[in-house]
C-alpha cells in the first residue's frame, strides 16, 4: 500500500516535470504529426495499389489488407521513431537527479530504489502510452468516412506492440540513466544502446547457428511482427515484460551499488 | 537515541571517517564541529543511510542504520549540505512530493506542510518555483522538507549556511525549539551557533574527534585566569602605572591606541578574581574615562582552531593554553 504510494508519488513528479517543461509537448506534437504523416503515406500508397489491382474497389476489398498494408508499415515507421523519441523522456531520469543531488533527498527518505526505479519507468511509459493515444486521432477519418468501419483488432494489438517495445527500451534507458550524471551523455548512449538492440534483428537468418538465432531473439523490433499484423501471441508479450523487467533490475542494482561505490 | 560506534568510511585509501564514537540522547542538540574536509557530512551520510560505513555500527532510535534503513529514514529528517531540490518545482508542490514519500497520511498533509511553511517562514514564496528563490530561501524549504514530517531525529547539515543574519537567528531559535522533543545532530563551522544552540559539542578533525563536551565546559576549560581588556582616555604612561597598582593585577600589557584619544590595555588577574569593579574604580577616580572594560575569554573559534590545527594527530585532549596568550576577542 505505501509502496504504491510512493510509486505514484514518483511518477507524479515526473508527469509534473516533462508537463511542466516543453518536452512532453514537444514529442506529442512531434509523435502524433509523424504518426498521421506515415499513415497518410502509407494510406494513399494503399489506395493507389488497390485501385491499380481491382479496380475501384475503395479500398476495403477483400484482396489487399489494410493491416498488411497500412498498419503493419505505419507501426513499424514509428517503432523508428521511438528510437529518437525515448532516449528523450529516459536520459534525465536519473542522471539529473544525481547531477542535483536530489538523489540524496531520494535515498534518505523512506522510499526503496524498487520503488524509484519503478515511479520513473511508469512515468515515462505512461507518458509514451499518453503520446501513442494522442497520436490515434489520425485514425478517427477512417472510421468516419470508411463506408465499411474498419476492424479494431488489429489496431489495438499494433498499438499494444508499439507500448511494450517502447517499454522495453524505456527499461534500458532508464538504466542506462543512472550510469551518469550527464543527461546528455545518458540520451547519446541509450541512442546507441537500442540501435544495436535493433540491428540485433538483421541478423535473424533462418540458416544461421544457434548462437546467432539467440542473438536474433533479443531483437526488440522482431517480436513486434506478428502484432502488427493483427496477431496476438504471448510469447511476444513475455517477451517484451520480460526484458523490460531485466532493464528495470539492472537500473535497481545500479542505483544501490553506486552508493557501495561512493 | 543515536548511537554511533567505532564508524570508519574510507573512500578508496583516503580514510574520511575514523573511528567516530558518539551518542546522543533523546531531545539533546548536538553540535558537530570541525574544519573542512573533517567529515561531518560523511558522518551524516552515514547515519541517514545515504552511504554504507566500511566498518562500525550506527543505530538511530534502536534501529541500525545497515539493517534497517526503512526505520531509520522513516524517523529521520535530513538536510543536506547543498539542499536537494528540484529547481523546477513550486515550493508547496515540492513539499507536497516530499510529504507523500516519507509517508505523511493523506489528510494530515496539508496542515503539516502548512506547518512546516508557517516554521520556516516561506509563505510568501510558497507558489513561487524553487529555481527563481535566493540561496537562502532554498536552504529554508529545505528545512522545511527536513522538519515536515515532524521526524523524531534530525540530522542538519550546516542549516544556517548561506543565510543572513536575521536568518540565522531565526532559525536557530526553530531549532533550539526543536529540541526537547526532536532529537538533533547540527553541525556547522560557526562557533557562537554552537554555543547559543546546542547542549553537547564534538569536535572532529581529520576524521577523529578530539573534543567532545558542553559548549560552557569546553570554554571554561579554556579560558584560563581571566584576562580583561581594559579601555580608557587618557596617556599610555600614567594610566599603566595605575592600573598596575590595582590589587589582583597580576600582569599588564599596553595595546596600543584605540583611537579618538583612547588606549587599550589587557590585563592579567588572580585566578578566580573577577577585577572589574576594581579596574573601573580605579581608572574612574583617577579622573580617566572608562571607555570599554570586557572579559577576555577564548572563544570557540579560538578553542576550535587550537583543537584542530595544533593538536597533534593522535587526536588526544589539549592542553589548556593561557588566556593571555590567545589573541583578544570580546567573550562576554
Ligand atoms: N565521494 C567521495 N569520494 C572520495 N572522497 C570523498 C568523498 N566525499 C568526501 N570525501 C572526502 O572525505 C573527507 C571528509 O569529507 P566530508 O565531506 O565529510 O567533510 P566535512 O567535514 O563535511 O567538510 P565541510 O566542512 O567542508 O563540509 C574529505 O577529505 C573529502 O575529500
Ligand atoms: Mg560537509
Amino acid at each position: 500500500m505505501s509502496s504504491l504510494r510512493n510509486v505514484s508519488a514518483i511518477v507524479e513528479k515526473e508527469w509534473r516535470h516533462y508537463f511542466g517543461s516543453p518536452i512532453a509537448y514537444v514529442l506529442l506534437f512531434v509523435w502524433t504529426f509523424l504518426f498521421g504523416r506515415f499513415f497518410q503515406v502509407a494510406f494513399e500508397y494503399f489506395l493507389l495499389a488497390s485501385a491499380r489491382q481491382g479496380g475501384m474497389e475503395m479500398g476495403m476489398g477483400p484482396k489487399m489488407s489494410l493491416n498488411e498494408w497500412v498498419l503493419r508499415p505505419l507501426f513499424q515507421n514509428m517503432a523508428v521513431v521511438a528510437l529518437f523519441v525515448i532516449p528523450m523522456l529516459t536520459m534525465r531520469l536519473f542522471a539529473e537527479e544525481k547531477r542535483q543531488g536530489t538523489i540524496e533527498l531520494l535515498s534518505t527518505n523512506p522510499l526503496t530504489d524498487w520503488q524509484v526505479v519503478l515511479g520513473k519507468f511508469f512515468a515515462a511509459t505512461g507518458l509514451f502510452g499518453f503520446m501513442i493515444l494522442v497520436s490515434l486521432v489520425n485514425f478517427v477519418p477512417l472510421w468516419v468516412y470508411a463506408t465499411t468501419a474498419p476492424d479494431w483488432k488489429p489496431v489495438a494489438t499494433g498499438v499494444l506492440a508499439l507500448l511494450l517495445y517502447g517499454a522495453s527500451l524505456i527499461a534500458v534507458g532508464t538504466f542506462i540513466s543512472t550510469l551518469t550524471r550527464n543527461q546528455i551523455v545518458a540520451g547519446i548512449l541509450s541512442f546507441c544502446a537500442f540501435l544495436a538492440l535493433l540491428t540485433l534483428g538483421w541478423a535473424d537468418d533462418p540458416a544461421a547457428g544457434p548462437l546467432q538465432q539467440a542473438i536474433a531473439y533479443l531483437s526488440v523490433t522482431a517480436h513486434m511482427e506478428d502484432m502488427t499484423k493483427g496477431v496476438l501471441d504471448l510469447k511476444d508479450v513475455v517477451f517484451y515484460l520480460s526484458f523490460s523487467g531485466f532493464g528495470l533490475f539492472l537500473a535497481q542494482q545500479s542505483v544501490e551499488s553506486q552508493r557501495w561505490r561512493a | 537515541m543515536i548511537e554511533v560506534v567505532n564508524l570508519t568510511k574510507r573512500y578508496g585509501r583516503h580514510t574520511a571517517v575514523d573511528g567516530v564514537s558518539f551518542s546522543v540522547q533523546k531531545g539533546e542538540i548536538l553540535g558537530f564541529l570541525g574544519p573542512n574536509g573533517a567529515g561531518k557530512t560523511t558522518t551524516m551520510r552515514i547515519l541517514t543511510c545515504y552511504l554504507p560505513a566500511t566498518e562500525g555500527t550506527a543505530r538511530v532510535a534502536g534501529f541500525d542504520v545497515f539493517e534497517q534503513p526503512l526505520e531509520v529514514k522513516r524517523r529521520i529528517g535530513y538536510i543536506p549540505e547543498t539542499p536537494p531540490l528540484y529547481p523546477d518545482m513550486e515550493v508547496a508542490d515540492f513539499l507536497s512530493f516530499c510529504s507523500k514519500i516519507k509517508g505523511i497520511p493523506g489528510k494530515d498533509r496539508r496542515r503539516k506542510i502548512d506547518e512546516a511553511i508557517e516554521k520556516t517562514r516561506l509563505v510568501d514564496v510558497r507558489n513561487k518555483h524553487i529555481g527563481k528563490l535566493s540561496k537562502g530561501y532554498r536552504q529554508r524549504v529545505g528545512l522545511a522538507q527536513a522538519i515536515l514530517a515532524n521526524p523524531d531525529v534530525l540530522i542538519l547539515d550546516e542549516p544556517t549556511a548561506g543565510l543572513d543574519p536575521k536568518q540565522i537567528l531565526e532559525t536557530r531559535e526553530l531549532i533550539k525549539s526543536l529540541g526537547g522533543e526532536h532529537t538533533i545532530i547540527l553541525s556547522t563551522h560557526i562557533l557562537p551557533e554552537v554555543e547559543v544552540t546546542c547542549g553537547r559539542v564534538v569536535i572532529i578533525n581529520k576524521g577523529k574527534v578530539v573534543a567532545e563536551d558542553t559548549p560552557e565546559n569546553l570554554t571554561q576549560r579554556l579560558r584560563g585566569s581571566g584576562a580583561l581588556r581594559v579601555e580608557a582616555r587618557g596617556e599610555t604612561g600614567p594610566l599603566f602605572d595605575l592600573l598596575r597598582t590595582v590589587p589582583g593585577v597580576i600582569g599588564l600589557r599596553p595595546k596600543g591606541d584605540a583611537g579618538d584619544g583612547v588606549v587599550a590595555f589587557e590585563v592579567d588577574a588572580e585566578a578566580g578574581r573577577d577585577l572589574r569593579p576594581e579596574l573601573a574604580r580605579a581608572v574612574v577616580g583617577a579622573g580617566h574615562d572608562l571607555v570599554g572594560l570586557s572579559r577576555l575569554g577564548m572563544s570557540l573559534e579560538e578553542i576550535f582552531l587550537q583543537i584542530t590545527t595544533t593538536d597533534s594527530a593522535d587526536g588526544a585532549a589539549p592542553e589548556a593554553p593561557a588566556a593571555a596568550e590567545a589573541p583578544a576577542t570580546e567573550a562576554s
